[in-house]
């Protein structure tokens, strides 16, 4: 299915940085010429306390802000999302549209078989990553799991280019970023695991093709059609 | 204007002082894709500013660190944090008092907690900005955006403008320091946004160029006497104002708080001139008008477009400024209406009762939907209500997929 406009709901956990992966990818989509929009949703900062964002990706100028109440696509980046209900909405993918896609970092299934069923009746398609895995492999930090996030949505529906991703994360790292100071610290945690910022911009980069063609190889396995019309 | 003679000269951070007008709408713009806060501080680094005061408070702290970055570049003449918003909120009278352009961002408890100093800037003509990225005030706590807290500037004397976007937000930073530094206004603005909606999003903004800014202000264009060494502070608190019971104290007073009020009226041909009018409409001659603020306005975009998915015509009427209160100019968009919807961020409703005290027939209005404490607004809600309104039957939104 193309859509005029595709609305993403990423659901983690505070640190795991859900609200720089919406911030990059709709700099990307940006960057590729739709419009988009992206926002945060969280509490006072704590690390592990539920933390959302939402990026909104379309064809025409987009008003609509806040919490996204009605996504197409639902990544969640941890199984306490799902497991501890570490989520803005229950159950977690209350809300999504018919033929949608949840994708969820896990490396065992999560979901009940009441859940797994009301899925089915919406035909939303479930993709599971073991996405912290990927990012401890190829970036050699779980502090990229957010990349694998990106990644996933990105080859799934293909609404940004590589390309565009490639200068988004260059454009978010590659210079002085001021934010809160939650996030000024975990920036700083990430450029110690790497030597070089070089390094860094490479390495999540990598991530973010990895989960791209799993992802990619995945929707193409199981027919999975979602997608953004062109800009 | 005594400050257009430095147009064509360089400030202090070598970037030409340039004529407002032309600068908000001639010079090139370029776009950038920022978050809201970014966007302040793109802003405020071409509104040669002299003084910012900072205290943290989510929404708007990323906004006030952004402009301690650009204190650090040289664009600010001085930055510091004060102790509490209180604090901030009367150090920023001190250095207006003292001839400096101040800027300064609070939000929700910041802002109710200065709450005293707001009618003291607008009593003492001090044309101070203040951005208001609105938030939660209640108990229990809420960081998420909630417009409460804007009702409760209403009365100060301050002129009170509601952005919508963060494009919104930088044009009328730069051009609410030409309408409230006006002669005859010199009155305080609070600057409104809904926080998170509008600091957190990242959207596409067109800047005008980094190289231009704002000619300095010019404290000898004030109404009232500027604090110098001929004038030291003490004469603007003198005990005939304060401490007297008699008859000049009462008549002081009284004509005073009415000229507060009466420069807050001045101030509507120069936001008509800046703003392009107090209020936006989109659509005039449908029957079914959504009258909002802020971000309630966009969400009221969105539901415009999904109602016309179903052969249903909606207008828009934005309203940019609270004070002064577009009385007429709502009078007139609404003229033909026979449905009034007005979305809030807030559980009281305010904006809804002002308009209800403003235009004939008031219950064409319906105060709707409401959401607070931060929760969202999605477009397919207010669709719903208006629908419901209408005596439509509308998709039941409960379950939400389950």
């Amino acid at each position: 299915m193309i859509k005029r406009r595709l609305n993403i709901r990423m659901s983690g956990l505070g640190g795991q940085g859900a609200v720089t992966a919406a911030h990059v990818l709709a700099m990307a989509a940006s960057r590729d010429g739709k419009f988009a929009i992206s926002n945060p949703f969280f509490g006072a900062e704590k690390r592990m306390a539920p933390a959302e964002s939402y990026c909104r990706i379309g064809v025409s100028r987009i008003y609509d802000r806040g919490e996204l109440v009605f996504p197409d696509v639902i990544e969640v980046f941890h199984p306490q999302v799902i497991t501890m209900g570490k989520s803005y909405t229950m159950p977690f993918y209350s809300g999504i549209k018919e033929n949608g896609v949840v994708v969820i970092n896990s490396d065992v299934p999560l979901l009940s078989d009441e859940d797994v069923q009301r899925l089915k009746d919406l035909n939303v398609a479930v993709f599971y990553i073991k996405g912290t895995q990927v990012a401890l492999e190829v970036a050699g930090t779980e502090l990229s799991t957010n990349m694998t996030m990106i990644g996933s949505v990105a080859g799934i529906t293909k609404c940004v280019s590589l390309e565009a991703l490639e200068g988004a994360l260059q454009e978010r790292f590659g210079k002085k970023f001021v934010a809160s100071g939650g996030t000024a610290t975990l920036d700083e945690a990430i450029k110690k695991k790497f030597a070089k910022k070089e390094m860094l911009l490479k390495k999540n980069l990598e991530t973010v093709v990895r989960s791209y063609e799993m992802a990619s190889e995945w929707a193409e396995k199981n027919n999975v059609e979602l997608a953004v019309a062109a800009a | 204007m005594a400050t257009q003679s430095l147009v064509g000269t360089k400030n202090r951070s070598g970037q030409v002082v340039t004529d407002p007008w032309k600068m908000m709408h001639e010079a090139e713009r370029s776009p950038c894709f920022f978050t809201g806060s970014e966007v302040i501080k793109e802003a405020i680094r071409r509104a040669n500013c002299d003084v910012m005061i900072a205290y943290p408070i989510t929404p708007q702290s990323e906004a006030a660190a952004l402009i301690g970055e650009l204190f650090a570049e040289g664009f600010i003449g001085d930055y510091f944090r004060g102790e509490s918003e209180f604090a901030v909120m009367s150090q920023c009278a001190g250095a207006a008092f003292g001839g400096a352009r101040v800027f300064t961002t609070t939000a929700g408890p910041g802002t109710m907690r200065a709450m005293e100093n707001f009618p003291m800037w607008a009593g003492a003509r001090l044309p101070i900005q203040m951005i208001v990225t609105c938030r939660g005030i209640n108990s229990p706590l809420s960081i998420q955006p909630d417009t409460l807290e804007i009702s409760y500037l209403l009365n100060t004397g301050m002129l009170v403008w509601h952005a919508e976007t963060a494009q919104d937000f930088y044009d009328w930073i730069l051009k609410g320091y030409m309408v409230s530094e006006e002669p005859d206004v010199h009155l305080p603005l609070a600057l409104c946004c809904d926080g998170f909606f509008v600091t957190h999003t990242k959207d596409v903004v067109n800047l005008t160029p980094a190289d231009m800014c704002l000619p300095p202000y010019d404290p000898y264009r004030s109404p009232v006497p500027c604090m110098d060494m001929e004038c030291p502070p003490v004469r603007m608190m003198r005990d005939p104002f304060v401490m007297k019971s008699n008859y000049i104290s009462y008549a002081t007073h009284a004509s005073w708080q009415q000229e507060v009020w009466a420069a807050v009226e001045r101030s509507r041909k120069h936001a008509i001139r800046w703003l392009d009018g107090l209020i936006e409409v989109d659509r005039p001659d449908a029957e079914i008008l959504i009258v909002s603020s802020g971000t309630a306005v966009s969400q009221g975009r969105e539901a415009q477009a999904l109602l016309e998915e179903d052969g249903i015509e909606v207008g828009i009427v934005k309203v940019k400024t609270l004070r002064p209160w577009p009385e007429e100019e709502i009078r007139q968009a609404t003229k033909n209406a026979k449905h009034i919807i007005v979305p809030e961020f807030n559980v009281t409703g305010w904006l809804a009762k002002e308009i209800r005290a403003t235009i004939p027939d008031a219950d064409r209005v319906y105060a709707g939907p409401h959401v607070c404490g931060g929760m969202t607004m999605p477009p397919e809600v207010i669709a719903a209500d208006i629908k419901k309104h209408l005596g439509i039957k509308a998709e039941s939104l409960a379950g939400r997929g389950s």
